[in-house]
């Protein structure tokens, strides 16, 4: 696949669960890094990752030095009663220099922008801005300099909302977990286990997953509902409520989403020539060596983007989960 | 037989005594903690939880609460005759690559050569507790600095020709390409 | 009980499923003549493709509810996404109708003009609950998934908090028809599928266990939610509104027994046994207002 030659190229932005994942991904070619606080501020909550204020100076200085920026993210909703938190994990990324801060809940955005002034913003996908006038919202009424578009869009909508977001500009997903859901609208997390994405910043949340072996099955399960059962020796993914296969119109079927990730490498020429300003790469959650390997090929990619060069869409195809890949509803047979 | 030690070495290794072995590990143990701080911060709430390291090709089980350099260890011949938080079990080799990034957990977990019992939460912050220590062998072994690249790279060599001889999954951590093959 | 306190109005929620057109008319209709309810929204909500059956039919259905002395609202589509949806939401704020907002897109729409904000926003806090009334809404559901504490620290002295109370309760949205992907359907020619589940297809799990429902796009838990226990709480801390969300049951009868309780006619008892009474989809449950999963039931131990 080649790109048109002299395309501006999309700015690669990676994720980092810690501070080793984020000189991992810097050092792979990572253009921008993502994190969060250890704490509820943030939609990836999970046990014994993200940053202290501590690890968080030191990350960005050492990203900084390496031409990198970084983005903070504080993209769950406040608790009501103790919105606190969040101002103050919104100060502290303020001071501890972060390049943008992601947000979702609009009175914490509101709070940014008024408390610093000067301070980018961006959207985060739980905000879930899937029209022109959802993005003219967030940017008319608060600046928000970039919005990350939600995963269920099609290549032709995420083209008219690059083109009406402007000067607000665009940042798209590319790889890693597939939500089938509208992003930061999903409450299946709370309905099983009292937990969810927007109150507590876990989806499917691990302290509820179960594996229980069944004679020759592995059972998964999530606040004691079975999500998969796997025969000895098939490959096991990780119990997302959204992939797990169920009991509907009289057949066992994975009803929301075959247990597969996202890898749009094939459609990056094509997300650049419409003028999305960064590519999004997901897994907070995944190891170091996961994300350089795959920091390093989507790095490759980027790059031949911007010289009009190839983009070698097999090497990447093996990167994605279980093997099983999709370009998910960005075309839109996947509906 | 994918990656584990053969039942020779095994079933020699039923005759050694717990001991000796529980000692040497609560030093690497210490060594471990030593130089990695962090870990305990990083696993937080889980902190206090009992993980059974379990050896599938051992005849043995280690029960570890991460505490600090002195943190309780035992080592044990079953490890269901301990009572623990959460179990985590795999061929030797495999646990070992775990420790210094040559294994991804998720890789092994998905392929069903990594088995998981108990706390799932607490597992996930034991895991990305390590992720984030970066650890090595000479750091395990407690070794002076001007020591350690060297050792490390023997070591790892020597892994590696284990590995081969062993038929163990290909390496998923840093500098393979076992993601791209 | 020696406070006196504001009267609790019932929301009666737009019928979230695709009913067929004959089967909406007559259920607006019976609501229009024998329901005690103060506020009834109508309007596609899940999937703009159910909107057509209903556009000749529609103007009827208002003015027989607001002759029945009911305060129409006109509710939107939670996920707008084409730019044929969102012409259709101006249209309807165009014309000058009461709406209610399921999108920011709508909120976006409406610039200021007073408006009813429905479940599917995020509200989870009092300073974005104060962001929305400044912004013109003048009554917002809170989303279903928030605990009682939660709504009594959002609701203190606002004066426009509503309480998802009856109906299954709406978990999730998606651009994928989960509904035509059950048939095996694209969804582009999904041959509305969906009307054949009244109050949606029930989802069990493979070792045969109750546990979702699926709209079309929506994704809804299958019990039923069933505020009775929590009524006099949401009162005192400042809720002015219960919602009430159709189902296939006799909704007169469910509005009827939140009416009687709510003014202290029945007992909490007497309302929850009548609710029982009723065909409902499945059981009752009020986990979420009690901090616990949503499937949590009513009758469970905890």
């Amino acid at each position: 696949m080649t790109a048109s030659p002299s395309l501006h190229a999309p700015e690669l932005v990676c994720p980092a669960g810690t501070p080793t994942g984020l000189r991992t991904a810097v050092d792979a070619g990572a253009q921008a890094i993502y994190c969060g606080f250890r704490d509820e501020t943030n939609a990836r909550n999970f046990p014994g990752l993200n940053f202290d204020r501590a690890e968080m100076r030191d990350g960005i200085a050492y990203a900084h030095d390496h031409g990198a920026k970084v983005l903070i993210a504080l993209n769950t909703f406040m608790r009501a009663g103790s919105i606190d938190l969040w101002k103050r994990g919104v100060d502290n990324a303020v001071e501890a220099g972060a390049d943008a801060l992601i947000l979702a809940d609009v009175a914490l955005v509101s709070y940014a922008r008024k408390a610093h002034p000067d301070q980018r913003l961006h959207l985060s996908v739980q905000a879930a801005a899937a029209t022109p006038e959802a993005i003219a919202f967030y940017r008319d009424k608060f600046g928000i300099a970039r919005v990350v578009l939600p995963r269920v869009l099609t290549l032709e909508e995420i083209a008219r909302l690059t083109a009406a977001a402007a000067p607000c500009e665009t940042e798209v997903f590319v790889f890693g977990g597939l939500c089938v859901m509208a992003e930061g609208r999903c409450s299946l997390s709370s309905y099983a286990t009292g937990k969810s994405p927007n109150m507590t910043g876990v989806c499917s949340p691990p302290s509820h997953v179960q594996y229980r072996e069944d004679k020759d099955t592995l059972v998964a399960s999530v606040g004691g509902f079975t999500v998969e059962r796997f025969a000895r020796g098939e490959p096991a993914g990780y119990p997302t409520l959204c992939k797990g296969r169920f009991q509907a119109n009289d057949a066992d079927i994975h009803l929301f989403e075959d247990p597969v990730s996202l890898n749009a490498v094939e459609l990056l020429p094509r997300l650049a020539e419409i003028g999305v300003s960064a590519f999004k790469i997901e897994g907070r959650q995944r190891g170091r060596a996961y994300v350089a390997t795959v920091v390093r090929a989507f790095r490759r990619a980027v790059d031949s983007i911007a010289t009009g060069g190839e983009v070698d869409v097999g090497e990447l195809r093996a990167l994605a989960e279980g093997q099983h890949d999709t370009t998910g509803a960005y075309k839109k047979a996947w509906r | 037989m994918s990656g584990r030690l053969p039942s020779v070495l095994t079933n020699a290794a039923r005759a050694l005594p717990l001991f000796p072995l529980e000692l040497a590990v609560r030093r690497l143990f210490a060594n471990v903690m030593e130089a990695r701080p962090s870990i305990v911060g990083r696993l937080g709430e889980h902190g206090g939880c009992r993980f059974a390291v379990d050896p599938l090709d051992c005849p043995f089980a280690f029960v570890i609460t991460p505490r600090d350099e002195h943190s309780p260890i035992r080592v044990v011949r079953d490890h269901s005759t301990a009572a623990c938080d959460a179990r985590i079990a795999a061929p030797l080799l495999m646990l070992l690559g775990m420790l210094d990034g040559t294994y991804d957990g998720d890789a092994l977990f998905f392929s069903r050569d990594l088995v998981i019992d108990g706390d799932t939460g607490a597992v996930l912050a034991l895991r990305n507790a390590i992720e984030n220590a970066e650890l090595d062998p000479s750091t395990v072994l407690g070794m002076p600095k001007p020591l350690r690249d060297p050792f490390n790279r023997a070591i790892e060599l020597l892994l590696d020709r284990l590995r081969r001889t062993l038929d163990a999954p290909k390496p998923s951590g840093l500098g393979s390409k076992a993601y791209l093959t | 009980m020696s406070k006196i306190l504001t009267r609790l109005s019932l929301t009666l929620g737009p019928v979230l499923f695709n009913w067929p057109t004959d089967r909406w008319v007559d259920f607006y209709a019976r609501i229009a003549d024998e329901a005690p309810v103060d506020h009834v929204c109508i309007g596609e909500v899940v999937c703009s493709k159910r909107q057509p059956f209903r556009d000749n039919v529609t103007l009827d259905t208002v003015e027989r509810l607001e002759r029945g002395g009911k305060e129409v609202v006109h509710a939107t589509l939670a996920l707008p996404t084409t730019a044929r949806e969102v012409r259709a939401i101006n249209e309807v704020i165009e014309a000058g109708y009461l709406i209610e907002a399921n999108d920011i897109t709508t909120v976006q729409l409406l610039d200021g003009r007073p408006h009813i904000i429905g479940p599917f926003l995020n509200i989870y806090n009092e300073a974005t609950l104060a962001k929305h009334v400044a912004l013109g809404a003048s009554r917002i559901c809170l989303p279903a998934e928030l605990p009682l504490e939660s709504i009594r620290l959002i609701a203190a002295g606002t004066n426009v908090a509503e309480v998802f109370a009856f109906g299954r309760a709406p978990l999730a949205l998606s651009a994928r028809c989960y509904h035509a992907r059950a048939n095996g359907l694209p969804k582009d020619a999904c041959q509305f599928v969906c009307e054949r589940d009244a109050d949606g297809m029930d989802v069990h799990t493979i070792d045969g266990r109750p546990f979702l429902a699926v709209n079309g796009v929506q994704t809804l838990g299958y019990v039923v939610t069933a505020a009775t226990r929590q009524i006099a709480d949401l009162r005192e801390i400042g809720v002015v509104s219960l919602r009430l969300s159709p189902q296939s049951c006799d909704m007169v009868r469910v509005i009827t027994i939140f009416r009687d309780f709510a003014d202290g006619h029945t007992t909490q008892e007497e309302a929850a046994e009548a609710l029982s009474a009723l065909t409902l989809p499945g059981p009752l449950s009020d986990g979420y207002l009690r901090a616990l999963p949503g499937a949590h039931l009513v009758d469970e131990v905890d």
